[in-house]
């Protein structure tokens, strides 16, 4: 449902993300794990249209972000970090803007605001003025309007920050119970989010991708099984034949490639250091090594600042 | 279509949800009840002297309705331009502090549908202004027969000079999240295409003072308000409103790259 590929933004004084390649399937929850600053907002703005990037593509359902942007958009519900509300407007007068903007049909409008309040629990609160709503409720009217034209695709920068225990775990059952009929990609920098609500995790630190994985699995790596990122440069094909070859090397493959080289992810089996092994067969091979990094060890280091992240909440 | 009246319509009742309105209308309308009555006064005073002369020197026409609505509504002209700042400022520098920029931007609507949607909503609170200006023009018809030529082409000029005051207000506040700082820039870049031609005065040569000449917002009111309907002046008005439609349109597009 989703293609990201390499995907690359450079701000005038930064570069927020670099080479970030990742897939959504259609029904699919994919939760976007990274500490501040690691690219989560960047990556999705781009996605949602909001931005170009500078390098690299985005597809929504077959189509390209940059090339046909309104069919992108009118296939996402983007709830952005901040929930974009006007202050003096009334929760429904808010939503019924929306369903306009986003087309709507008019006949149908009054019963689609009144769905999405339904299912944010914000029908009680429809007359009251937005400045006037506390930060819990405030969310959800940025989620509802996401809802709305209950589009296939919803893009939730941290859905559930600010909000009170109870509130949470209202907002994670509410997004389990769009997967299915909807893909759904949300961010957050809180390990146990993602556990109870994800399918898949894409952990991301410094702008750069450092696993794609089940959360079941990441658990597992934490654990002690390899994993090694190399970038090389070189024919794909045939090092990704190459090293799956070797012994002790379970599953290889690409996450990414910039200017002809290539990242690998290399998945090992459990504590062997397969790593010289690994380079030495590249370099005979005549390929250019230009990264190797285990990532067990740096996957510990962005869990560790996750946590820390979690429990200043 | 349906996209930009929504995004006119919220507008609107923005506008009329917060002070700014209101206080822009009050100080409108009073100021333009002010300024009727001391120049209705003046008119009245120079009737009264032409009287007097005429006695001697004997009877000479006088166009007084003319006079009147020919210096109300050129004073209305120079009252608009310390009144449309406060009507623009907020048009996108707030929803950039809102960040409901984000909502405009990834609606499916193209960056021209929010542009126009914004322009139309500022230049219908312009209209709303300008039609507060009928109460003393509309009082002369009661009390005398003035020639509608001049005040149509009059009120013709007016619109045209709003549409062009809105979208230079409409581009200065994309540049800025402070709508504070959004009306005191519109409000400087629009003095300085007041008082171009003050500068004319002092030019050297004779181009460069044409050209000062022409840059003046103010002085391609003079022949609408004559009732003379030139199409020289009529292109001032429309390309300086499509140059800063423009300019807001790119705007938005490098807000966009710029995050
Ligand atoms: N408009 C911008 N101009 C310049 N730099 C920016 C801009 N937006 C983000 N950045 C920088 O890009 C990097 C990635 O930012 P981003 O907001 O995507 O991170 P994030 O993962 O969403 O972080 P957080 O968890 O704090 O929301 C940061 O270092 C940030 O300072
Ligand atoms: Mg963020």
């Amino acid at each position: 449902m989703i293609t990201v590929e390499n995907l690359t933004k450079r701000y005038a004084t930064k570069t927020a993300i670099e080479s970030v390649s990742f897939q959504v399937e259609k029904g699919e929850i994919l939760g976007f794990l990274g500490p501040n600053g690691a690219g989560k907002t960047t990556t999705m703005r781009i996605v949602v249209g909001f931005m170009p990037a500078s390098d690299g593509t985005v597809r929504v359902d077959g189509f390209d972000v940059f090339e046909n942007p309104l069919d992108v958009r009118r296939r996402i519900g983007y709830l952005p970090e901040n929930p974009p509300l006007y202050p003096e407007m009334t929760v429904a007068g808010y939503l019924r803007f929306v369903a306009k903007i986003k087309g709507v049909p008019k006949e149908k409008i009054g019963a689609e605001v009144k769905r999405v309040m339904e299912r944010v629990s914000i029908t009680d609160v429809q007359e009251r003025i937005i400045a006037k709503l506390s930060k819990g409720y405030k969310q959800r009217v940025g989620l509802a309007q996401a809802l709305i034209g209950d589009p296939p695709v919803m893009i939730l920068d941290e859905p559930t920050i600010g909000l009170d225990p109870k509130q949470i775990h209202e907002v994670r059952e509410l997004i389990k119970g769009l997967a299915g009929n909807h893909t759904v990609v949300l961010s957050t920098h809180i390990l146990p989010e993602v556990e109870q609500t994800c399918n898949r995790v894409v952990i991301i630190d410094r702008g750069k991708i450092v696993a794609i994985d089940t959360p079941q699995n990441l658990r597992f790596q934490l654990q002690g099984a390899e994993r090694v990122f190399m970038e090389i440069q070189g024919p794909v094909p045939e090092i990704t034949s190459k090293l799956k070859a070797m012994p002790g090397v379970i599953d290889v493959h690409t996450v990414g490639s910039n200017d002809g080289r290539h990242r690998f992810q290399i998945e090992g089996e459990l504590k062997k250091d397969i790593r010289s092994d690994l380079a030495r067969t590249v370099v005979q091979s005549g390929w250019g090594l230009y990264e190797l990094q285990s990532a067990s060890m740096s996957l510990e280091d962005i869990f560790l600042k996750l946590t820390t992240a979690e429990e200043r909440e | 279509m349906r996209n930009i009246l929504a995004i006119i319509e919220r507008e609107l009742r923005a506008y009329f949800t917060s002070p700014i309105a209101y206080v822009v209308l009050t100080i409108f309308v009073f100021l333009s009840g002010l300024f009727f009555r001391s120049i209705l006064a003046q008119v009245l005073q120079m009737g009264l002297m032409s009287q007097l002369q005429a006695q001697q020197l004997g009877p000479r026409a006088m166009d007084m309705p003319g006079m009147i609505t020919r210096g109300f509504l050129s004073t209305m002209s120079v009252i608009l331009l310390f009144v449309m700042p406060m009507l623009t400022m907020g048009l996108f520098s707030e929803e950039k502090k809102r960040g409901t920029i984000e909502l405009l931007l990834t609606a499916p609507l193209t960056d021209l549908q929010v542009v126009l949607g914004k322009f139309f909503a500022g230049v219908t609170f312009f209209i709303i202004l300008l039609l507060t200006t009928w109460i003393p023009t509309g009082m002369l018809y009661l009390y005398s027969t003035p020639a509608s030529g001049p005040i149509l082409t009059a009120y013709l000029g007016l619109l045209l000079y709003g549409l062009a005051l809105t979208a230079i207000g409409l581009f200065i506040s994309t540049l800025t999240e402070n709508q504070i700082i959004a009306a005191v820039l519109s409000f400087g870049t629009i003095m300085v295409l007041w008082l171009v031609d003050v500068l004319a005065n002092n030019a050297e040569s004779s181009t460069s003072k044409a050209v000062l000449t022409y840059l003046s917002i103010l002085s391609h009111l003079d022949d609408f308000m004559k009732g003379v309907l030139s199409t020289s002046h009529i292109i001032f008005y429309m390309s300086l409103m499509l140059v800063a439609l423009f300019l807001t349109y790119r705007s938005i597009d490098s807000l966009r790259w710029r995050g």
